[in-house]
């Protein structure tokens, strides 16, 4: 029996539908574009395709008009966003990465808000080895991008250092279990022999079908009390219910989002809702029913529609719910408690099960780099050679050394000393709680700047912090060049999307642990009109805060602004 | 032999007066008569300079009236100073015929009386592309006995050179050497050719007029007149051209400039095809003239004559003379002048004044031999004159009315302690800005030229700036509609920052007006890769395009490049023709022959 109200949206599909629709399960003419030596680019429809394999053409947008006058063609470059489940990486693996940033990439590295490794500026020649290379470490660039399921998250927190490996190992099962099972990627970038003849689609692509889920798709698994994945931002979140220091489950939330448009009041950010609870072995199963009711019913007409959050608001949560059940053949247990209280990293050394020590360090923007005086790439690198547990990127882009034996934590703190790295309590707690994602020059979505300008705007927001003697009080702050919401600026309690170089919507009235979205507060203002508002806001914050009230908490109570509870209220 | 009408060209009734005339002929009367048969000929066939029909010259001690005029010529001067030199000759009641030595069948040579050559010298005292086989068939075994050959050699050069005029020497001492008797001594002449050109002219006059047993006394000799409807500029009146646009064409990062320079023709009537080149007179650095004034302690605004001008010392410095070159000539007159014992020491001794010469300027030499004597006045007079400098034009005429666009490659260095800079190339990259004007005139040159038929293909092979012309090609193809395929080498160092016109190439090929497009970057992989290495890839393709009628040309780097590239067609051909290396060299000779193998390098 089929619920009447199950159907996608009508209309014709999307230009995007139809080049997945004819690219020979996501191959397109790749292989053939790569050869070509007369441009650095590849034709869109090759671009749309090249998602799917982790990667997109980009150009360095400081130098288009520049090019342009000398009859260049613009400063094409691939991005490379590497697919790394919860964001764990052997010491090993992560001296190769650091060494393909070098050699082929732009010299930097960018930790992602979604716990990735993401290289800049790789010529197009140089794509091959670099993914070659890769695939040699035991990693890879599958479903990075595109219409799949992405990398999937997973806390990073130490806190929680005795089922850390357990839901990790969740994270990196579904990681890998939902991957695409084209041979495209291996074909194309690892010399693999063709698949011969034209196989059945069934055959080749069981869960998603030739032409993809609609929209790209988001999975997360979070550990209260700390969200540090923002796990109501997911498409799909699962929040680790522990009893008596056991992981006994999950409870379910789907329906999140991030991304919208200027303008368009049919596209709003979202927070997924919990539908209730599920026992870890039955994660996969959820996952792909989750994965296939979206596959089925997303709106692949209308690619700024497509995510599954409208999937949700359109069909309504009970009857998604209705139909996971139906496909699961079984019924989803009644939700259970739990209580996020922040969805920040913890900084500095902590110490774990097994005798194993933590160190989180604060990285600004995610950016791994040699600076002037700064040798943080470096540094980084010194320690991966010595360093024998794990590195952990966090979803604030900073970077946990994991697994330090007692014996070996010496080692490492010499050299933390050596390099001059930080746990960031040299910082505001502002900074600390800042992100950003890359922005200009290489996006080319972006509108203004965000990974460039943020640390400056915070040098001045920091005077105003200072003065009211909010240094050390936690504070989210979130820059976005554009409203698609790397950095999940929606979910900062200070938030920035860019509308046009140097001018920013401002949002205010986001929680602390991540469960409420924010909303604009300020349009199309530049920095002058930022400190202006935020010299009255913050020191009135500083006088009239309730003990331990958080500044997301404080604007909506003292009537700054009003509360967004729910994605669909964002734009009232 | 009686003639008759079976075995002659005449009817009944000519030969029968000719075998009536011919027995009674003294031996002289022949001669002469053959002679004047010959010129009446030649004379009715001027339009026609095919050489097969090159009269054959009796024999004997009257001085024929014919006159050969042969040239060797990369950039087109050797040639239009042939062609002027033939115009005079034929004022003075020559016959005359002018060839480019290529199109010049070497077995006629025993048959030609008067010869002048006019050549220039390439490289290491190499032979220009059009002199290659003839320099080599009169050099070789195969060279005839010329004792009947009256010859004179002008021969074009650069004394910055070691081996300057070395093609004209070359032939000078090899006709003499097969018998040739020399009507005038050969002038070898440096940058600034107009003068001693028009002097060897005149001696070679001299002589064939003294010699000369009148035949057909001449009448009034018009002096050489450019033809009506070319632009009153010249050479020797160059134009101001306007700059419209420079744009540096290197991406930032690059370890190299290139600029690209629009220049307005507006109003000069002048006018070029694909394939010429723009001359410009450039200004030296400024700078460079302080420093030469304050070494040698000289007042500015000296007054100082620069043939019939009166100028000062600075502006002299500035714009008339050449100061970033030495020249063994320079040296030795430095000598002389300031009886340096040093200095005369050097210039005593060949091999160290080659050394010393190679990389220094006019500071270098002031500063290495001090003090000087003599006024600024004296020194300034041993200066070579400011020579012009020849680019390949980059642009269509039909595409760009009233435009010429440069190329130029900015060059700097560093040389015996100070950075030196290209007096040309560094005026146009550093400190010419749109409005400014440069002298410049056009150097046409009939050896680098699209194929007549547009349906003819071309192979275009330019690394560097060596791209030039073949954006003039291209921009004129798709002006005029031409059907014919085309191929395009290009290679530099990096695609990111030295990919030369990249956005017009990716147009054309979209478009359809380049066929195809291969590119090399030497210093984006582990590997160095060259244009010729796309060659090689590309062998069964090319040499396919070769047999189909391809017509290839070449520009650029004159050292490496084109000759890698010259030894890869060779490669391609015996490869892909099945033949040996002399066939495919052969093959290749016979392109050239057929102007199907051009070359525009320096």
């Amino acid at each position: 029996m089929v619920n009447p109200k199950l159907k996608a949206p009508d209309g014709p599909p999307s230009d995007v539908e139809g080049i997945k629709d004819r690219s020979n399960y996501l191959r397109g003419t790749l292989a053939e574009v790569m050869q070509d030596r007369i441009s650095a680019g590849i034709p869109d429809d090759d671009n749309r395709l090249m998602k799917h394999h982790g990667s997109y053409l980009q150009d360095d947008r400081d130098l288009r008009n520049e090019r342009q006058k000398q009859k260049l063609e613009p400063a094409y470059q691939f991005m490379l966003r590497l697919r790394l489940p919860g964001g764990v990486a052997t010491p090993e693996q992560w001296l190769v990465v650091d060494d393909l940033a070098d050699k082929y990439g732009n010299g930097t590295l960018k930790l992602t808000t979604r716990q990735t490794f993401q290289m800049h500026g790789i010529l197009k020649w140089n794509m091959k080895k670099t993914i070659q290379e890769i695939h040699a470490t035991m990693l890879d660039t599958i479903a990075a991008c595109g219409d799949v399921n992405r990398n999937v998250m997973c806390i990073s927190n130490p806190d929680i250092s005795e089922i850390h490996s357990e839901v990790y190992e969740l994270a990196k099962m579904l990681s890998d279990d939902l991957l695409p099972r084209t041979r495209a990627y291996h074909e194309i970038w690892l010399d693999e022999e063709k698949v011969a003849g034209s196989p059945e689609v069934e055959e080749v692509e069981p869960m998603y079908g030739a032409l993809y889920l609609p929209r790209k798709f988001k999975i997360g698994i979070a550990v209260p009390p700390s969200n540090d994945i923002d796990v109501f931002s997911q498409d799909l979140g699962f929040i680790s219910i522990v009893e008596n220091g056991r992981l006994v489950g999950f409870n379910v939330a789907i329906g999140g989002g991030m991304g919208f448009s200027h303008g368009d009041k049919e596209t709003y950010p979202q927070l997924s809702k919990v539908i209730g609870f599920v026992t870890p072995d039955k994660i996969y199963d959820v996952a792909e029913k989750v994965i296939t009711i979206q596959r089925d019913y997303g709106n692949r007409s209308a690619r700024k529609n497509a995510r599954f959050k409208y999937t949700v608001d359109r069909l309504g949560l009970e009857t998604v719910k209705e139909e996971l059940e139906n496909r699961l053949g079984w019924s989803l247990d009644e939700a259970r408690p739990f209580h996020f209280d922040s969805n920040g990293d913890r900084y500095g050394w902590v110490k774990g099960v097994r005798g194993k020590w933590h160190f989180t360090m604060f990285i600004e923007g995610g950016r791994v780099a040699d600076f002037d005086g700064y040798r943080f790439k470096t540094a980084l690198r010194e320690i991966a050679k010595v360093h024998k547990g794990d590195f952990r990127l966090t979803a604030n882009q900073n970077l946990i050394i994991g697994n330090v034996a007692t014996g070996d934590k010496k080692k490492i703190e010499a050299l933390i000393h050596q390099y001059g790295l930080t746990d960031g309590s040299r910082y505001s707690a502002l900074r600390r709680g800042s992100m950003a994602c890359v922005a200009l020059p290489t996006c080319g979505l972006a509108m203004a700047e965000a990974e460039r300008y943020l640390p400056v705007l915070i040098d001045k927001i920091e005077e105003i912090v200072d003065e009211a003697g909010l240094r050390n009080e936690e504070i989210t702050i979130r820059m976005t060049g554009c409203p698609n919401g790397c950095a999940r600026h929606a979910l900062g309690e200070i938030g920035f999307i860019g509308k046009a170089v140097g001018k920013y919507n401002m949002y205010l009235g986001a929680a602390f642990d991540g469960s409420r979205l924010s909303k604009m507060y300020r349009e199309n203002i530049g920095e002058e009109d930022i400190l202006n508002e935020l010299r009255v806001i913050l020191p009135q914050y500083a006088r009239e805060r309730l003990d331990g009230e958080h500044f997301g908490d404080f604007v909506v109570r003292a009537g700054i602004i009003e509360a967004t509870t729910d994605g669909t209220n964002f734009h009232d | 032999m009686q003639l008759q009408v079976m075995n002659s060209p005449f009817n009944q009734e000519q030969t029968e007066l000719l075998n009536r005339l011919l027995p009674t002929l003294t031996e002289t009367q022949s001669l002469w008569l053959s002679g004047y048969l010959a010129a009446v000929q030649s004379s009715s066939s001027q339009a026609a300079p095919a050489v097969e029909e090159l009269p054959a010259v009796a024999s004997g001690s009257a001085i024929s009236k014919e006159m050969t005029i042969l040239f060797g010529s990369q950039t087109g001067n050797a040639q239009s100073l042939a062609k002027k030199a033939g115009k005079t000759l034929e004022g003075h009641g020559f016959q005359v015929t002018v060839s480019s030595m290529s199109d010049f069948k070497p077995n006629n040579l025993k048959k030609v009386k008067n010869l002048l050559i006019v050549v220039s010298t390439h490289g290491e005292g190499d032979p220009p592309d059009n002199a290659l086989t003839f320099h080599e068939f009169v050099h070789g075994r195969r060279a005839p006995k010329l004792e009947d050959l009256r010859f004179s050699v002008l021969a074009l050069g650069d004394s910055s050179y070691e081996f300057f005029c070395q093609t004209g020497k070359d032939f000078d001492k090899r006709l003499e050497e097969l018998g040739g008797t020399r009507i005038a001594p050969r002038v070898d002449c440096d940058l600034d050719f107009d003068e001693p050109a028009a002097e060897w002219v005149e001696s070679v006059l001299a002589e064939l007029n003294e010699g000369q047993s009148s035949v057909n006394s001449s009448g009034t000799a018009p002096a050489a007149q450019a033809p009506a409807a070319e632009s009153v500029y010249s050479r020797s009146n160059p134009f101001r051209a306007e700059v419209l646009e420079s744009i540096n064409l290197n991406g930032r990062g690059s370890n190299k400039e290139t600029r690209h320079l629009e220049l307005s023709l507006e109003g000069s009537g002048l006018t070029y095809q694909p394939g010429d080149s723009l001359g410009v007179y450039p200004e030296n650095d400024p700078e460079l003239v302080d420093l030469l004034l304050e070494e040698m302690n000289w007042d500015p605004d000296e007054e100082i004559k620069v043939k019939d001008e009166v100028v000062t010392l600075k502006e002299a410095l500035h714009s008339h003379f050449e100061i970033t070159v030495l020249t063994k000539p320079l040296v030795e007159k430095a000598a002389k002048l300031s009886g340096n014992e040093d200095l005369l020491q050097l210039v005593s001794q060949s091999d160290q004044l080659k050394a010393y010469i190679d990389g220094r300027d006019l500071i270098d030499l002031v500063r290495d031999f001090k003090p000087w004597n003599g006024t600024a006045q004296d020194f300034v007079s041993i200066l070579r004159k400011m020579p012009a400098r020849l680019y390949s034009i980059s642009s269509s005429l039909e595409a760009n009315p009233e435009e010429v666009h440069l190329t130029i490659g900015a060059v700097r260095y560093d040389a015996h302690g100070r950075e030196r800079k290209g007096v040309c190339s560094i005026l146009c990259a550093e400190r010419l800005q749109p409005g400014d004007t440069l002298p410049v005139f056009i150097q046409h040159n009939e050896n680098f030229k699209l194929p007549g038929n547009p349906d003819t293909s071309i192979i275009m092979i330019g690394p560097g700036t060596g791209v030039a012309p073949f954006r003039s090609f291209m921009q004129e193809r798709e002006e005029t509609g031409a059907e014919g395929k085309s191929w395009m080498f290009f290679g530099d160092q990096h695609f990111v920052t030295d990919f030369l016109y990249q956005t017009e190439w990716q147009k054309w090929l979209k478009d359809g007006v380049l066929t195809k497009m291969d590119v090399a970057f030497s210093r984006d992989g582990d590997e160095k890769v060259y244009v010729q290495h796309r060659m090689q890839e590309n062998s069964k393709e090319l040499f396919q395009w070769l047999e189909e009628g391809a017509s290839v040309y070449i520009c650029g780097d004159e050292k490496h490049m084109a000759h890698d590239v010259h030894n890869t067609l060779i490669d391609i051909i015996e490869k892909e023709g099945g033949l040996n290396r002399d066939e495919a060299a052969a093959y290749l000779a016979e392109m050239q022959q057929n102007k199907r193998y051009q070359r525009d390098v320096y």
